[in-house]
């Protein structure tokens, strides 16, 4: 379970909310324009250790059948992962349009 | 059971948020909000986690997530406890995610009022060692030396001229139930903290060192790297504070080169060898100390 994109409301001055609070987890837009390089993932060299799971301060990788998956929405393009990626699965490529 | 990437929450609980790329300061909050897991309240005052996070409408937060002013975290936690107490639910954490100026700086004087008052409350203070939202003006916790807009490095003055105030030392002089320094280079260290603070009654405070790619001067890949290198050279140490004693987690046989630590910086770059050498030399007597009084 992770925060998901949804639909953009349009705010009027009358139908915002009147408390100073909202739904949690609403998200409306990406992160993915950020990136000029974008990591990605050798599965035959991944060993599905985590630790790009772990240190991802975006949390955009997840484990799906023991290999990293990487969420591009919402990646940015750090490199954290490849620098903590001991087996050197993760390599970074330049962004194409 | 010792937390680790196998048997962390594959729950993401702070995600699509804006921080720059690289942020140690995000990685700390997503990481402290997996182990505490859903039903966790978060109080974050003005500061990069707040600009970041709340977006309106964009929150993200999964779990409940509140701003507070600067100076009222600790206020507002004590607070969001004692309401959510009177209505009858126990199954909660009430957690404060505050950086260092929010925290040795503006919001110090809650910190102490809430921990006097025995609330049952985490603290946790991501230290990147400058108000990096505002663009990177020295607090109180920024180390010696280090460039800033306020502390500029000139031919005469080489940056901020004051040691890096000791919150841990100060937080845990409260008597508190539980103290701890963590850095995000070592996570699992971190994460095992948070889940100890988070089943003792009272309140807690977690120091973790979180880099600022922007305000360091590093790539924004190095945080993790940073963030090791600093307890690895001995200019941080990870430590704790319980039943009124202190203990040492890690102590490195040998130090890495804290030059080389430093010199990785761009806010560190004008040092002279003097300079670094009175860097080296505070932190030896800090390191003689800790190994002559603090248990390990």
């Amino acid at each position: 379970m992770k925060p998901y994109i949804r639909e953009q409301k349009q705010f009027g001055l009358d139908t915002i909310p009147e408390d100073t609070c909202f739904e949690a987890g609403y998200l409306v837009t990406v992160n993915a324009g950020w990136r000029s390089i974008r990591p990605v993932v050798a599965a035959d060299k991944c060993i599905g250790c985590g630790q790009c799971y772990l240190y991802c301060p975006d949390g955009v990788i997840s484990l799906q059948d023991g290999k990293a998956v990487i969420d591009y929405d919402f990646c940015k393009g750090c490199g954290i992962c490849e620098k903590i990626c001991r087996p050197g699965a993760i390599g970074m490529e330049a962004e194409r349009k | 059971m010792s937390i680790s990437a196998k048997t962390l929450d594959t729950n993401e609980y702070f995600y699509g948020h804006k921080a720059c790329a690289g942020c140690g300061g995000s990685l700390a909050v997503r990481a402290a909000l997996k182990v505490l897991g859903e039903r966790t309240v978060a109080v974050l005052p003005a500061g990069c986690m707040s600009a970041v996070g709340f977006n309106f409408p964009q929150l993200c937060f999964a779990n409940n997530a509140i701003i507070s002013m600067f100076a009222g975290t600790a206020s507002m936690l004590t607070g969001v406890e004692a309401g959510l107490r009177r209505r009858g639910i126990t199954d909660f954490h009430a957690v404060g995610f505050a950086g260092d100026g929010g925290t040795a700086d503006i919001g110090i004087q809650a910190l102490s009022g809430a921990i006097d008052r025995g609330d049952d409350i985490l603290y946790i203070c991501y230290d990147n060692e400058a108000y990096m939202n505002t663009g990177i003006q020295k607090s109180g916790l920024t180390p010696y030396g280090a460039r800033t807009t306020t502390t500029p490095a000139g031919e005469h003055i080489h940056g901020n001229l004051r040691p890096k105030k000791n919150m841990f030392e100060i937080v845990a002089a409260h008597g508190i139930p539980y103290a701890a320094t963590a850095t995000v280079g070592y996570l699992p260290d971190f994460l095992a903290k948070v889940e100890k603070a988070s089943k003792i009654k009272g309140p807690k405070y977690i120091h973790v060192i979180a880099p600022c790619p922007t305000g360091w001067g590093i790539p924004v890949s190095d945080t993790v790297e940073a963030a090791k290198e600093i307890a690895d050279c001995g200019l941080w140490y990870l430590a704790e504070y319980e039943n009124g004693s202190f203990r040492l987690n890690r102590d490195p046989k040998e130090f890495t080169s804290a030059e080389d630590y430093l010199r990785r910086q761009s806010r560190f770059r004008h040092l002279t060898d003097e300079d670094i050498r009175v860097i080296i030399e505070s932190r030896d007597k800090k390191w003689e100390y800790i190994r002559k009084n603090w248990k390990q």
